[in-house]
């Protein structure tokens, strides 16, 4: 379905994930970044970053992944993304929700 | 003569000597298995031993009672695979050569990973029930334990088996029901995934058994570590869940010997193509069951489906011609759900089934995605099923390796 995110007609999935990661920009970011309630630093676009390179080398993302990111541990990953960190990051990453969250 | 080696004499490995004794000329290869134990465990039936459901005889046989006589069996532990040099090293220092290897070595719990898991309270309040050891060791424990928090808790994904502890959760509920202390006992099912059940259709569809048998539910858990003195389990959010005991299913690894080998992802499990069952780095060695990394279930009757598929393509490895790219994640498995009652669902890599029958379209006898008796009896007639025809290769009347999609109603898996 389409959504309007900072004002640009976006395609999302019922979760609201986007479906095309090409839509994705800054913007955008920090607007899906707004409504789950995150405002975003620096630290977040480092893990965001992180994210999405992970995706484009189709390596699946778990919690135990980023352990090993050497980008960030797994007490800050939740403190940066509270409530269920790779759901929200992933979000607003505009990549897919990560298989192991299913 | 050429060499097949098969690494690992659990239910896949077993059923590829078995497939390929009778597919492959016999004065042209040799094929060699090799697993470090003599019993072959009756894994599914794990579940069951805990409530005294089974014995523990039910659920062990000796293993070469099931390996064709033809086929080289060797007991020993596997130390390295050297892919480059296609040679295999076991413990005692001997190396086996391999023109085709078959990596079986399945999965296993790794309680380590998580503090204070693995330390002074393990098998005293703190349980696994996906090792004979460990199921044994709960049983006796039930047996005399007067009620209180049970915890049921996954550790993380993947897990064999997906569904096993949900089912530990329901038959709990019937097993303290009988014992007539249901009203001392509080279970609680944690996970964490964002529901109880791995598939979003199965979630909608079955969660009333949840609320019918009283289990709470904690999800999106991810935990940090036991604090066993306390007797809480906490996860990263720094959410709290207390037990009297915990059940739970610790981290699955594939075996050491895959990181030994450099052949493993995160987990130790070995990156091998969904479809054909090669293996993405070497094209002579070949993955099956609970040991490779594919996105299926982690279950018996995958790594059955698997067989056939891979069966086909290394005789067709041999011939040197492509191959097939058929394997479509086909799984079905009976959820016990207590009281004398199952169901059963079935499932691939693109579809989620919601109802419908099996394995006949139409006609069943076995219905999905609904409770029923004759579902009870289809799982407790697997444990027969296992042992005289799934592990020995015998073709399963009517049960296909791909997913007929006759007689069910799905949607499409969409993400
Ligand atoms: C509690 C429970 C319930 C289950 N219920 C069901 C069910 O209802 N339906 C279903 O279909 N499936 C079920 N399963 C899953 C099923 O048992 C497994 O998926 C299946 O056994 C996988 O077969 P495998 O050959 O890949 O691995 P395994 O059968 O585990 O075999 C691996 C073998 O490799 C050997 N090995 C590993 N490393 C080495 C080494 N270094 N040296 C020598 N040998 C080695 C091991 O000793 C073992 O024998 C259940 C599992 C559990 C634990």
């Amino acid at each position: 379905m389409i959504k309007v995110i900072a004002n640009k007609e976006i395609e999302v999935n019922d979760e609201g994930y986007l479906v095309d990661f090409k839509q994705w920009d800054r913007e955008v970011c920090e607007c899906i970044a707004g409504e789950c309630n995150v405002v975003l630093t620096e630290k977040h676009y480092e893990v965001i970053e992180y994210l999405q390179e992970k995706h484009k080398k189709e390596e699946p993302l778990s919690i135990r992944g980023i352990k090993k990111s050497g980008v960030i541990n797994i007490k800050e990953f939740y403190n940066l993304f509270p409530g269920g960190p790779l759901k929200i990051s992933t979000k607003i990453a505009g990549i897919p929700k990560p298989k192991s969250c299913i | 003569m050429k060499n097949l080696v098969i690494l690992g004499a659990g239910t896949s490995g077993t059923m590829m000597s078995n497939h390929l004794i009778s597919k492959l000329p016999k004065d042209e290869w040799t094929i060699t298995i090799v697993d470090q134990y003599k019993t072959h465990y009756y894994q599914p039936g794990f579940l069951f031993l805990p409530f005294d459901i089974y014995t523990s005889k039910q659920v062990k046989k000796n293993g070469k009672k099931f390996i064709p006589k033809q086929v080289n069996y060797i007991l020993e532990k596997i130390d390295l695979i050297r892919p480059e040099e296609n040679k295999i090293n076991l413990e005692s220092g001997t190396t086996l050569d391999y023109d085709i290897l078959i990596i079986a070595t399945g999965t296993k719990i790794a309680p380590d990973e998580i503090e204070g898991m693995n330390g002074p309270e393990w098998y005293k309040s703190i349980f696994d029930f996906y090792t004979y050891e460990g199921a044994k060791a709960l049983r006796n424990k039930l047996r005399e334990w007067e009620g209180g928090k049970l915890v049921v808790h996954i550790t993380e994904m993947p897990i064999k088996c997906p569904v096993a502890p949900l089912e530990f959760a329901f038959l709990a509920d019937s097993y303290f029901k009988n014992k007539g202390i249901r009203d001392k006992v509080e279970i609680t099912y944690v996970t964490p995934l964002g529901g109880a059940f791995t598939k979003p259709k199965a979630t909608e569809a079955l969660h009333y058994l949840l609320e019918e048998k009283n289990i709470k539910e904690v999800t999106d858990f991810n935990i940090e570590r036991v604090d066993y003195e306390n007797h809480k389990i906490i996860d990263y959010a720094d959410v709290e869940v207390d037990y009297d005991l915990l059940v739970t299913v610790p981290t699955n690894m594939g075996d050491a010997l895959i990181e030994r080998s450099g052949m493993g992802d995160d987990l130790n499990f070995v990156p091998t193509h969904k479809a054909t069952l090669q293996t993405k780095d070497y094209e002579n060695v070949f993955a099956i069951g609970d040991a490779t990394n594919l996105p299926a279930s982690k279950a018996g009757s995958v790594a059955h489906f698997e067989a056939e598929i891979l069966t086909d393509n290394i005789l067709r490895y041999i011939k040197g011609e492509p191959l097939k790219e058929e394997f479509d994640g086909h799984a079905n498995c009976f959820v016990e759900t207590g009281n004398g009652k199952a169901l059963l669902i079935d499932f691939n890599y693109t579809h989620e089934p919601v109802e419908g029958t099996f394995p006949i379209p139409g006609v069943g006898p076995l219905k999905l995605l609904k409770e029923s008796r004759t579902n009870h009896m289809g799982k407790m007639a697997f444990r027969w099923i296992y042992w005289n025809m799934l592990i020995k290769g015998i073709h399963i009347p009517f049960v296909s390796a791909t997913m007929n999609e006759k007689g069910k109603k799905f949607d499409k898996v969409t993400n």
